[in-house]
């Protein structure tokens, strides 16, 4: 697969943390949010360089505003929310309803 | 933290609760299916690498003079082709020959050329293969399949976190008319390490 050789090799900026070769996610949900926005992109809801041009335009922002530099999986899942509301696959509104609900403990299961 | 909800285990932190209900949005809208982004993560987690190096070797073995550059002086040679580190590690090619096989190991902890390689194999990790590749480097080969004539000179590379190398194996025989696309296809992780020769091309090509 094409892609996953394109995203697995991103350099600069937007590459993904490695250590010694292996992809490094310190919390599952890293691992998570990494698998929406490929598996997404894999059904065909947008090109990768709609998702790639964001994530980048979150690093350049983050690397100057900030201490300590934010974590990089923060910026995919905020690059990864900018683009689900500008495709309006989700609204805001529906969002943070949904945020709320996970954070207080309502809703538990993702399922 | 109030008492009420300690009922709950652990409140999720605020980047947990995005990510969960990001996941239950796309799961809810049909857009992704329940074990759609547990396969993702399993091919990352699987080896996409080596094509990298493959293409390396391929591109050594139809220019003449990029592989000069390769054995000279392998990282600006294997940047050309656009792979580097993110730590910049030192990459060194060694070029097996007729009468020279070339083995990469890390005694240390497991050192590897990951921009070219991806990722290592767990055997590469494992402390046998670290300590016994040294010693008994012919038996370690015979084991991985690969028998070599006892004329052959064995080297041992043993990588660190500064220098990583990479094997360019012997390009094999009867592959005088393919393409450097098709030769990639020839180059196999194991090569690339020294465990293994290059696959011989299909009887029909």
């Amino acid at each position: 697969m094409d892609i996953d050789r394109e995203i697995a090799n991103m350099q600069g900026a937007t590459a993904l943390p490695r250590k010694n070769g292996e992809l490094i996610f310190s919390e599952p949900w890293e691992g998570r949010v990494f698998a929406m926005a490929i598996a997404l992109h894999g059904e065909g809801a947008f090109p990768w360089d709609e998702f790639r041009h964001r994530l980048m335009a979150e690093v350049n922002s983050a690397d100057c505003n900030s201490d300590p530099a934010p974590d990089y999986y923060e910026l995919w899942l905020t690059a990864f929310e900018q683009l689900l509301l500008k495709k309006g696959i989700m609204t805001r509104e529906g969002f943070e309803r949904r945020k709320a609900e996970f954070a207080s403990g309502e809703r538990e299961e993702v399922f | 933290m109030s008492s009420e909800h300690g009922h709950h285990p652990a409140p999720l932190s605020d980047v947990e609760a995005r990510t969960r209900a990001l996941e239950s949005i796309l799961l809810e809208k049909g857009l992704l299916t329940p074990d759609a982004v547990d396969k993702v993560i399993a091919v990352y987690e699987r080896d996409i690498g080596p094509l990298n190096g493959a293409r390396v070797v391929a591109r050594a073995w139809v220019d003449s003079e990029y592989k000069k550059r390769l054995l000279t002086d392998a990282t600006p040679a294997i940047a050309e082709l656009g792979f580097g580190g993110r730590q910049g590690e030192h990459m060194v090619v060694v070029e097996n020959t007729p009468t020279i096989h070339n083995i990469i190991v890390c005694t240390l902890c497991s050192c590897y050329p990951w921009p070219v390689l991806g990722l290592p194999p767990v055997w590469y990790k494992s402390p046998p293969y670290r300590s016994r590749v040294v010693i008994e480097p012919r038996k370690v080969l015979q084991e991985f399949g690969l028998r070599l004539d006892e004329a052959i000179e064995i080297r041992v590379w043993d990588s660190s976190a500064e220098i990583r190398y990479m094997v360019l194996p012997e390009r094999p025989a009867g592959t005088e008319g393919m393409t450097e696309e098709e030769l990639v296809k020839l180059v196999t992780r194991d090569s690339m390490i020294g465990v293994a020769k290059a696959k011989m091309p299909d009887a029909h090509v």
